[in-house]
């Protein structure tokens, strides 16, 4: 899922200072599970701005919603309802939820309420970490399923380099060295000589160094 | 006219026991503050940040809850999440440029102690000292 956390509140505060009216709108998707913008987060979110404003003097109302998803049209449009009821809109989707208001609704004010920080996941209660970066050309069958671009603090492609102590990166002794890692599971899985395999240098055009990437697919395609 | 802060607590079943077990005048003769309005919870697991945001929309000066002892919990964990909730209230005043002292968590024996008391007594006390919430009557 794409990992999120909320903006510090005077920055949220400062961003809609103008607006009176303000439509906090959380996502039902990732963001509601990694706990930083789903229904919960939006009730405390809309409760803090109108304690802001009450400290500014400044009346104001807060609609408080929650979409099923903010990055489909389909959702999106759900926000006529309100039409009309709201100076900006807060979004507590991830920075996609964001683009998606800004494309589809040329002439609303709409900020972000979070920072949209990692493709992860949550291996335990409360605390979730980067797994993937959306490379667009995985290569995990090569690394054991673990990801050198995400993983590695220098995305590697034929790790592990010479900071690699007792299993852990050289950047801090409590961010284990994935290098590492995949080494010893090739090894455990039999696959041990994949190390050997000399990686060719990588084009990164995929990655987004390429410009923005879009995925057409002519047979969903309408 | 003297600042009488409007104190919002919040206790679980068990610490609370004392406002129940003394009946209607028992409190306010052991010495707590008439201003200090008791919300009783299940248990601390109950407690919501919202619970505590809205009080102050609603006009508190200052919240605390009163949960049992960290690792004497009656339903073990309901006091942790009820400290977490409160730190999280505590960051949220701090962001807002506001006292954080403005909320807080205490841990106390269930059933009936005079640290009950106290507790309202010290919030009483640092309220008053602060003064009225910035949340009221606008820009300070
Ligand atoms: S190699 Fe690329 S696509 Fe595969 S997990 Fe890593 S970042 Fe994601
Ligand atoms: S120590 Fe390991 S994880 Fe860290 S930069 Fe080097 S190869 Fe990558």
């Amino acid at each position: 899922m794409i990992i999120a956390e909320r903006k510090p509140l005077n920055e949220i505060i400062e961003m809609v200072k103008d607006a009176k009216r303000i439509l906090v709108l959380g996502c039902r998707g990732c963001v509601t599970v990694c706990s930083a913008g789903g229904e919960r987060e939006v009730e405390i979110l809309a409760s803090c701005i109108r304690l802001g404003k009450m400290k500014a003097g400044e009346p104001c109302e807060v609609i408080e919603a929650t979409l099923v998803r903010q990055c489909d049209k389909e959702y999106v449009d759900a926000i006529d309802q309100w039409d009309g009821q709201y100076d900006a809109i807060v979004s507590m989707a991830c920075g996609v939820g964001v683009n998606f208001i800004a494309n589809l609704r040329p002439c609303d004010k709409v900020y972000p309420a979070v920072n949209t920080t990692a493709f992860g996941g949550s291996a335990e209660q409360g605390v979730w970490s980067e797994q993937c970066a959306g490379c667009g050309n995985c290569v995990l069958h090569l690394t054991g399923g673990l990801c050198p671009v995400a993983r590695c603090a220098k995305s590697l492609m034929n790790g592990p380099c010479g900071g690699s102590v007792n299993g852990r990166c050289e950047i801090h002794k409590d961010v284990p060295c994935i290098w590492q890692s995949i080494y010893d599971r090739l090894e455990r899985t039999g696959k041990g000589a994949d190390m050997n395999r000399i990686a060719p240098i990588r084009d990164w055009s995929t990655a987004g160094h390429g410009g923005p990437r879009k995925t057409v697919r002519n047979d969903l395609t309408v | 006219m003297a600042f009488v802060p409007n104190i919002q607590a919040f206790c679980c079943h068990y610490t609370a026991q004392q406002s129940c077990a003394e009946g209607q005048g028992g409190l306010p003769a052991d010495g707590f503050p008439a201003n200090v309005t008791i919300n009783r919870l299940a248990c601390g697991g109950k407690l919501e940040v919202t619970m505590l945001l809205k009080a102050f929309e609603n006009g508190a000066d200052g919240v605390y809850m009163v949960g049992c002892p960290t690792d004497k919990c009656h339903n073990l964990m309901g006091s942790q999440r009820a400290a977490k909730r409160v730190a999280a209230v505590k960051k949220a005043l701090a962001e807002l440029g506001v006292e954080p002292e403005r909320a807080a968590m205490f841990h106390l024996e269930r059933g009936l102690h005079p640290e009950f008391v106290q507790a309202a007594q010290q919030m009483q006390e640092t309220i008053t000292a602060l003064g009225p919430s910035p949340f009221k009557g606008g820009a300070q």
